[in-house]
């Protein structure tokens, strides 16, 4: 198969306008991704499943990941002047990174036996604007697992054919796999708590009963 | 009826009995558990239906498709919030007498989900469960052995006392409330009628 590098280049020559990036990735795995811009990305995955040399027929796996607002640590080189003489010196800075949701689909080709292409889309925040294009018209299979990932982390589909809750009921609001998802407090005694469910005692409880 | 005036007079080829012997020893001989099953528990609550644990033994191998013809529900498996109002629906509709099983860690109290958002932490919250079995899942052993313990209890219902069989109270409940979805959990959250959270007391 072709290395990311030459698909990028590839889809971005026959889509216009298409802009993608390759997301690094430092684990072990070493498994890198394609982000694709939202507004190209029903194009994008029609190329991917129709190209001659990429025939990315199955999306084996379809997932979502809730990013917080963070502050990423970065260190830069910086020329300074130390005692009158110039020195390149390691700097921290500190840049902010403002939270969003990210759909990520992993796609195999059945008929040339190769893959996966990981194939992520982001949303603008995760708040307000939290719509991404649905691919579920490009690949059949992603129907429930775009409705699974509307129903735990809130993104909403825009093109789905079907986009309703489907392990909590309609009536539930939250959204349980955000990371600022609140439990309701119904928290049971328990002969042996440890960690997060420790947690849940003392706050069920009070500070005094946590001693 | 002396124990040793009856004992003689069997040995004479009299038998006797009260109504209520004959009464009970009827009704739990012939307990038709409702045929549902939630999870893996339901695996081990089939198994023990076959040939080699065979709960046709006690007369309860007729497993009833509906909750109009049972008289036993054995919630075997995890009960998520999302299926909760159901099997207290199935409950609700089942005629007097009826009992309960809960059957495995799940169904009597959360099991390893207990602390998780979405599962129940025990059915016993919402109906009234006359038996608990513990295990993750439990043995066809310990599903007969908590089906002989049912068949006991229903051997000593007195027909007339306080503990008489709720068929025979007319003042007895037979329906319980079923819970809504809620926004972010079950309304109400437990019955508080049948179960109230069990409380923490410390000697300071």
């Amino acid at each position: 198969m072709e290395t990311l590098e030459q698909i990028k280049v590839r889809t971005e020559a026959a889509i216009a306008g298409a802009l993608l990036e390759i997301i690094p990735n430092d684990s072990p795995s070493g498994q890198r991704s394609l982000l694709v811009d939202p507004a190209h990305a029903a194009a994008v995955a029609a190329f991917f499943r129709d190209d001659p040399q990429l025939r990315l027929d199955y999306a084996s796996n379809v997932t979502g990941v809730d990013w917080l607002d963070t502050v990423l640590k970065e260190k830069v080189k910086v020329k300074k002047l130390i005692e009158g003489v110039e020195k390149e010196v390691e700097e921290v800075v500190e840049r902010k990174r403002a939270g969003y949701l990210e759909a990520v689909y992993h796609l195999y080709s059945m008929e040339l036996k190769h893959g996966p292409v990981i194939l992520r889309m982001r949303t603008a925040n995760r708040s307000d604007n939290v719509r991404l294009p649905s691919l579920t018209p490009v690949w059949r299979g992603c129907e429930f697992q775009e409705r699974e990932i509307f129903d735990l982390y809130g993104i909403i589909f825009d093109g789905h054919p079907d986009l309703r809750r489907i392990l909590m009921w309609d009536g539930f609001l939250d959204h349980p796999m955000r990371k600022d998802y609140v439990e309701p407090d119904d928290y049971e005694y328990e002969p042996t708590p440890h960690d997060e469910v420790l947690e849940k005692m003392k706050e069920h409880y009070g500070q005094k009963a946590g001693q | 009826m002396d124990e040793g005036l009856r004992s003689e007079l069997s040995k004479q080829g009299i038998f006797t009995t009260s109504i209520e012997d004959l009464y009970n020893w009827g009704r739990k001989n012939s307990v038709w558990p409702l045929q549902f099953g939630l999870a893996c528990c339901a695996i081990e609550m089939i198994a023990t239906s076959m040939a080699r644990y065979d709960l046709a033994r006690f007369g309860a191998e007729v497993f009833r498709p509906s909750p109009r013809q049972a008289d036993l529900m054995i919630v075997a498996g995890t009960v998520t919030k999302k299926m909760a109002p159901q099997v207290v629906r199935l409950y609700n509709q089942m005629p007097e007498p009826k009992y309960v099983i809960a059957m495995g860690a799940c169904a009597i109290s959360g099991g390893p989900f207990k602390q998780g958002y979405n599962v129940l932490k025990g059915i016993d919250r919402y109906i009234p469960v006359d038996v608990h079995i513990p295990g993750c899942p439990p043995r066809p052993e310990a599903l007969l052995h908590a089906f002989m313990t049912l068949q006991e209890k229903i051997g000593k219902q007195s027909l007339t006392n306080q503990d008489r069989p709720r068929h025979l109270d007319p003042a007895a409940a037979s329906e319980f409330p079923v819970p809504h979805f809620g926004e972010h959990d079950l309304e109400p959250s437990s019955n508080p009628d049948l179960w109230r959270p069990p409380s923490l007391v410390r000697a300071d």
